[in-house]
């Protein structure tokens, strides 16, 4: 993991959780559009803050895949979540929102899963361009089981 | 009959969500590390290798279900509700098919994340 990798998933974190927050603040100043008056929708791009979280969010899909071409989905997606206790921060502290104990419990459940699946490894999955050369050369299924095990085993230390 | 319409309607949002998800974690292994491939070949060909990617646009559609199928969902059920039971499932569901469809190795210490970030969710969107 590089410095700029690190930079990535925290843009897949920060862009969808202010893209997501930008969004709705817009779309609560428009108010509800009904399904027969779908020009609303439209008329909506035109909201500054609307614009701005589909800017954001635009922002979060490019990182999201840049994310996915070197890492596991089953990495990227723990790895990122704590875009939601970011959320609930913001809450707290810019919006004076109170936060309740169950909550908290929340932002420590999440906190703990990225801790977590963050001192893992980053990609795992074989049949990928940039398969290592000693998975390879275990064409022998016990050995590749082996070879796999033990590098995860490593990992986990 | 209502509760089962608004289970079945996350279950629906959970499913595309996780097709959508995993089709685009393939596409992206099949277009190779971003990365590398911006400094070796350019901004351009990292955009055309993408575009030139069939799964690349199933997973977009595959997205594009599951955010509408969770507007439909939402307006059947409760957003309390509706909102983190989707979003919680969505991970347990991404590490199973993750597993079996992209062959990413899921030990135990990714287990404990998924559920743990799960969990969290439930509790934090709740």
């Amino acid at each position: 993991m590089t410095f700029r990798k690190y930079l990535v998933l925290a843009g897949v974190t920060v862009f969808a959780a202010a893209g997501d927050s930008m969004l709705s603040h817009g779309m609560k100043q428009i108010g509800s559009i009904s399904l027969y008056h779908l020009q609303g929708l439209i008329l909506a791009v035109l909201n500054p803050w609307v614009a701005v979280g589909i800017l954001l969010l635009l922002a979060f899909f490019a990182s999201y895949m840049n994310a996915l071409s070197w890492a596991d989905l089953t990495y990227v997606l723990p790895a990122t979540s704590l875009g939601y206790v970011l959320l609930a921060l913001v809450a707290k502290f810019a919006l004076h929102e109170q936060i309740s104990l169950l909550r908290w419990l929340g932002i420590v459940l999440i906190s703990g899963g990225v801790g977590f699946v963050a001192g893992g490894e980053a990609l795992t999955s074989h049949g990928h361009h940039q398969t290592p050369p000693f998975a390879t050369a275990a064409k022998d299924g016990a050995a590749d089981s082996e070879v796999a095990s033990a590098v995860s085993g490593g990992a986990e230390q | 009959m209502r509760q089962l319409y608004t289970w079945g309607g996350i279950l629906v949002v959970v499913f595309f969500s996780v097709v959508g998800d995993v089709l685009m974690a393939r596409a992206m292994k099949q277009v190779g590390d971003v990365h590398e491939l911006w400094r070796r070949s350019g901004l351009w060909t990292v955009v055309g290798r993408i575009l030139s990617t069939p799964t690349f646009f199933l997973g977009v559609c595959g997205m594009a279900v599951a955010f509408f199928s969770l507007l439909f969902a939402l307006s059947w059920g409760d957003v309390s509700l509706v909102a983190p039971a989707a979003a919680s499932l969505t991970f347990v569901g991404n590490a199973f098919a993750a597993k079996i469809f992209l062959h990413e190795k899921v030990d135990r210490r990714r287990w404990i994340a998924a559920f743990l970030v799960a969990g969290g969710v439930a509790l934090l969107a709740g």
